[in-house]
């Protein structure tokens, strides 16, 4: 079980935890603010967008290409943006919080 | 069996300039058809607006027959805001399991009467209906009203030989005026009521107001969700293991129907007026001259898309933009998405299996490019 502190733009904080899926699925289960998941998770939409820390991204890694395309063109984006649904639970350390980037 | 495929006409240019060049009731249009260059174009809304003259950004140009401006659709920020803010949760109705229920219902009954068929024409019979009484669902008004729209045909503005008849779409605007007084007078938790009794900035909505968005709600979602469910019909006909992939593993649905979508492209494209000289893939772009954004073709760019040309109802990465991209992205989307499913997943859990038996294709023509979007009649058998 990984433990994800989802900080909304309100600063509402929520914690929920899962062993499997991604960032976006766990998100859209707790209904977390700002993230709808239009497109279910195929990287089409961007309603899905986070902001990381550094450390975490460094961890987690950075976005694929396709990803990376959706990102730019994004409002918000950062140096440690990533799109929910590319980040599978599993890639994530023990124990995370992220921020609702919308 | 034939094989169902919808080609891409866009290839050659796509490759070559990025643009093609379409004449449209002398307003000529530049359509822009590599998906970095459309995805850019929808997020400059500054450079490109949709606030034109009402009709302007459609292709073919609908200035001739409306003054309604289509909201949101043709507002451009910060005003866009405030009226898509208003219309979110209400459009965001169909991820409720109610609205999943009813909509289950109303495919079902649809293919039950399907089979019990020799024979159907699926763009009549089945699409149309279909698209008609689900709209009854996103406007929450009662399943009969669905009657009157399926009584005018597949084509709220198009007539046989018109792209553009004003006399077509007057019925559908007297309609909305006749529903708005309506509302006025004997107010429920119709879609109409909800937004007479809607404000921004403390102004409650005014009558034209509700009507830009009732057009937009009722032209939107038209030919659009009927080119998608006889399209996916098609598909599925010529695909004989999908449906039974889908039904071991439900999961599918969601990659299923982005997918089709992608593929689909069920609008081709939607234009934008450019507010200043500009230049878009090295192509110079005029102040208040068109560029349409093409989603059909942006959908096929093999810089993005793998295989782009095949349809694989597992793809994990889809970025396509069938519903198109920005601010400005398809209202109707989460409604669109859930028939798509509920359709697939009906299909799926009662076993049937479709046959093709004769489809006239509908060929749209844009200059250079004629692009197959669909059918214009579908014969088929159910099983
Ligand atoms: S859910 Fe659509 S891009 Fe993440």
């Amino acid at each position: 079980m990984k433990k994800v502190t989802y900080i909304t733009q309100k600063e509402e904080a929520k914690t929920a935890s899962a062993s499997s899926g991604n960032l976006m699925e766990l998100a859209i289960a707790n209904n977390i603010e700002g993230i709808e998941g239009d497109c279910g998770g195929v990287c089409s939409c961007a309603t899905c967008h986070i902001h990381l820390t550094p450390e975490d991204f460094e961890t987690v890694g950075g976005p694929g290409e396709i990803e990376e395309e959706m990102l730019e063109l994004e409002d918000n984006v950062s140096p440690y943006s990533r799109l929910a649904c590319q980040v599978p639970i599993s890639s994530l350390p023990e124990q995370i919080t992220v921020k609702v980037a919308n | 069996m034939e094989k169902f495929e919808l080609p891409d006409p866009f290839e050659g240019a796509r490759e070559q300039c990025g643009y093609g060049k379409v004449e449209d009731q002398d307003d000529p249009v530049t359509m822009l058809l590599r998906l970095r260059d459309v995805r850019k174009t929808a997020k400059n809304t500054q450079t490109f607006q949709s606030g034109a003259q009402p009709g302007r950004i459609v292709v073919p140009s609908e200035v001739n027959i409306r003054s309604t401006r289509q909201i949101p659709f043709e507002v451009d920020p910060p005003m866009h805001r405030l009226y898509r803010d208003l219309l979110e949760d209400w459009f965001r109705r169909p991820e409720k399991d109610t609205y999943k229920a009813q909509l289950s219902d109303i495919i079902s009954k649809l293919v039950q009467e399907a089979k019990s068929k020799a024979q159907v024409e699926i763009v009549n019979d089945i699409a149309l209906k279909l698209q008609s009484r689900a709209l009854t669902l996103l406007l929450n008004v009662p399943l009969e009203e669905a009657e009157t729209w399926i009584s005018w045909g597949t084509h709220v503005f198009r007539s046989e030989d018109n792209p553009v008849d004003g006399d077509k779409a007057k019925i559908l605007y007297d309609y909305i005026d006749r529903q708005i007084e309506k509302a006025l007078s004997n107010p429920g938790d119709d879609l109409y009521s909800i937004l007479l009794n809607s404000e921004i900035e403390g102004k409650k909505l005014n009558k034209e107001e509700v009507k830009g968005v009732m057009i937009l709600t009722f032209a939107g979602g038209r030919d659009t969700v009927i080119n998608a469910v006889t399209n996916t019909l098609a598909y599925l006909s010529s695909n004989p293991k999908a449906l039974p992939a889908i039904k071991e593993d439900p999961t599918m649905l969601n990659t299923a129907v982005e997918e089709l979508v992608r593929y689909f492209s069920p609008l081709t494209h939607m234009g934008r007026v450019a507010t200043e000289d500009t230049e878009v893939c090295e192509h110079a772009i005029k102040a208040d001259s068109r560029v349409s954004l093409c989603w059909a073709s942006a959908n096929r760019d093999p810089k993005t898309f793998e295989n782009p040309n095949t349809i694989d109802l597992e793809r994990k990465l889809n970025p396509h933009v069938g519903f198109g991209f920005g601010i400005h992205k398809c209202l109707g989307a989460t409604h669109a998405r859930h028939v798509l499913r509920t359709l697939l997943s009906v299909l799926a859990e009662m076993d049937v299996k479709l046959k093709m038996v004769k489809g006239d294709s509908n060929i749209e023509d844009w200059g250079e490019f004629k692009r197959k979007v669909g059918y214009d009649r579908l014969e088929m058998k159910f099983s």
